[in-house]
């Protein structure tokens, strides 16, 4: 065997399980996902295998004129999620920088220490652990017993069942997801830059702009990506923080799979997410492909 | 007071190590460096240089004394306010930018505008034989390229006093020689002062005006390359600065007695008879002596005769068993081809090239 087919068949070997794996448990669904999208919903739940576009209609403004109605709700919904996801981004990554700088000037045994914590929450239930959030923030909750024992508030305040409870429950769920990538590049920084830059003149405020930021940009990228894609189409969290209040579009899926039994138009609605989400890691890719492309040029 | 660019007096620092241990790396120094000098800080890792040299650039708290720029007092100021720009070792240039970018970063930062802030890029890089690579990105660059944009970024704002942490370290050796003549050029050409630190002896006779010789935090000696190799002040400067041959006794007249009975002749001297001293003779003052020659002699028998190039050195031993290093020019080839045969040599000196040591610091 030449030494260029040898290695072709190690990299079969070595990919094969996780692409077949893929194909059938990922692509498969996908499939049937997208073929669901566009057919019509039977009257009693089930499709009618008829060509059937309105489900994105119902979404993007051109409804069947026959049943349905061009609602902007659902487009309303979605744009809440996107808000609500690019808060969770912003609030995780608020937490997690600064720790990440923290960690990453300690000895090698605290580190591994600190790691060990952030991964910890993995180790139990998410649903077990949001409940205690409940717990926490409900009117005779932790905090409300707190507040109102000292004196500083009358009547319990509102705080789960708010579009906060969301965003501090979903930053919870996802600081680790925000952590990993941050760390792993602000762990990079080489902090002779930081000198070189000092020396030059710059002082602690520009150096953060203009060495360590742009420096540790990949890493918030990455951990952006990473948490803004699942905070999307989350329905645990609004589900047990949001109650029957706030919905988020992860909810309305379900609710058409499971409640409404409307499977295309669930479908249509999963497939909106979908193709967002993909223009972002598309997006991701291409732009970090031409940093490493360059930097691969470079070399 | 107005010909001294920096003045360093009682700099203090210790550092705890992760043991609990403490080790002083700089003890009370004082230092002044001229106008327009290239000072090299010169000394075994761990002497102190580069605390040192981290105290002048601000990256260093000193525990006592203080540091003064042209007169005024720095001490207490961050490093970005301190008319002191480094060449760092790695020349930690920002990969994010381009090599305009880094060398003109100064001057956005004191912001210079960018007409007049693209002028002085060109000619900084014009400086350091980089002309038009302003596009480039560090990493296309080598070694030797990306040590000259650093020089470039560090000298554009013109800074009253220039730092070099073993700038030429990561070199190979043909690129380090010719960026040692450079780097002097270019330090006559601006004028400013320029401070040098390296482990390398070598390097540091080349360059300098004057070497700071270190070692345990403190000056050992601060001189001009040849007083620091021709008179060092102490046995430890007179092994770290070359190669060298040192003979302790006590005088008796114009000899010096070695406890193993050795007697090195030297010039007469205003020191006492039986006063303890030390001698040195570099090995480059011997000489394979022909029959008759007026001039006093060691015998040895030779280890090892190493050929350098320019030189052959000889690894002797006399009979008391002492070690002696000696360095013949390589055109006496036919004298060497005889001690090769024999395995023998007789090496002479002269007693003026025998130098005590410490004898210029008034020490006995």
């Amino acid at each position: 065997m030449s030494i260029a087919s040898r290695r072709r068949f190690q990299l079969a070997v070595l990919l094969g399980p996780v692409s077949a794996f893929l194909a059938v448990f990922f692509l498969g669904p996908l499939a049937i996902m997208v073929v669901t999208s566009l057919l019509a919903p039977g009257l009693y739940g089930g499709v009618e295998w008829t060509f059937y576009p309105h489900n994105f209609g119902r979404i993007l403004g051109f409804a069947d004129p026959m049943f349905e109605e061009f609602d902007p709700i659902y487009i309303a919904i979605f744009l809440r999620s996107v808000e609500i996801a690019a808060l969770t981004v912003l609030a995780t990554l608020l937490v997690c920088y600064p720790a990440a700088f923290c960690i990453a000037r300690l000895s090698e045994r605290w580190k591994n220490f600190c790691l060990f914590l952030i991964t910890l929450p993995f180790f139990t239930s998410l649903i077990v652990r949001l409940f205690v959030w409940v717990l926490i923030l409900r009117q005779t909750g932790l905090v409300n017993e707190m507040l109102l024992s000292t004196g500083l508030i009358e009547r319990p305040l509102d705080l789960i069942y708010t579009r906060g409870a969301i965003i501090l429950g979903m930053t919870y769920v996802f600081i680790p997801f925000m952590f990993m990538p941050v760390y792993a590049s602000v762990e990079k920084l080489d902090w002779t830059l930081v000198r070189a830059s000092l020396d030059l003149g710059a002082g602690p405020l520009r150096t953060f702009w203009r060495i360590i930021l742009p420096l540790t940009a990949p890493g918030i990228a990455g951990g952006a990506v990473i948490v803004f894609i699942p905070a999307l189409g989350n329905f645990v969290v609004p589900a047990v923080l949001g109650g029957a209040k706030v919905m988020m579009f992860g909810n309305l899926i379900e609710q058409q799979f499971l409640a409404a039994r409307n499977w295309p138009f669930g479908a249509a609605l999963a497939m909106m997410v979908m193709t967002v989400m993909l223009i972002m890691m598309i997006a991701h890719v291409v732009l970090s492909g031409r940093r490493s492309a360059a930097a691969a040029l470079a070399r | 007071m107005q010909n001294s660019i920096v003045r360093l007096v009682e700099a203090s620092k210790a550092f705890t190590t992760p043991e609990g241990g403490i080790v002083t790396a700089l003890d009370s120094i004082d230092l002044d460096v001229r106008r327009n000098e290239f000072l090299t800080l010169l000394g075994p890792s761990g002497c102190g240089k580069t605390t040192l040299l981290q105290a002048i650039s601000g990256f260093v708290e000193l525990d006592g004394g203080s540091i003064l720029i042209d007169g005024e007092d720095i001490t207490d100021r961050p490093p970005y306010r301190r008319p002191v720009n480094t060449v760092f070792q790695n020349y930690a240039l920002f990969p994010h930018m381009t090599v305009g970018e880094n060398v003109a970063y100064s001057l956005e930062v004191a912001g210079v505008a960018k007409p007049a802030r693209r002028e002085k890029v060109s000619a900084a890089l014009k400086m350091v034989g980089l002309e038009g690579m302003e596009g480039r990105r560090p990493r296309q660059l080598s070694g030797g390229q990306q040590q000259r944009v650093a020089l470039a970024r560090a000298i554009i704002a013109r800074p009253k006093l220039l730092l070099l942490d073993e700038p030429l370290s990561a070199l190979d050796k043909n690129l380090r020689q010719a960026m040692q003549i450079e780097l002097k050029t270019l330090q006559n050409e601006l004028g400013i002062s320029f401070i040098f630190v390296t482990h390398d002896q070598q390097e540091a006779l080349t360059m300098s005006d004057r070497v700071a010789v270190l070692s345990g935090g403190r000056i050992q000696q601060l001189d001009t390359p040849r007083a620091i190799y021709d008179h060092p002040v102490n046995t430890f400067v007179a092994t770290f600065i070359g190669a060298s041959n040192l003979f302790e006794g006590t005088l008796d007249g114009d000899r010096l007695m070695t406890a193993d009975g050795m007697a090195i002749r030297h010039q007469p001297c205003d020191k006492k008879i039986s006063t303890k001293a030390t001698a040195l003779i570099r090995p480059e003052q011997f000489f394979l002596a022909e029959e008759n020659a007026p001039f006093p002699t060691i015998d040895v028998d030779l280890d090892q005769i190493v050929f350098v190039g320019s030189t052959f050195e000889l690894f002797g031993r006399t009979a008391e068993g002492r070690k002696v290093i000696a360095e013949v020019p390589a055109n006496r080839r036919n004298l060497v081809g005889t001690v090769e045969r024999t395995r023998k040599a007789r090496l002479a000196y002269d007693p003026a090239a025998v130098h005590f040591i410490g004898a210029n610091a008034g020490g006995a």
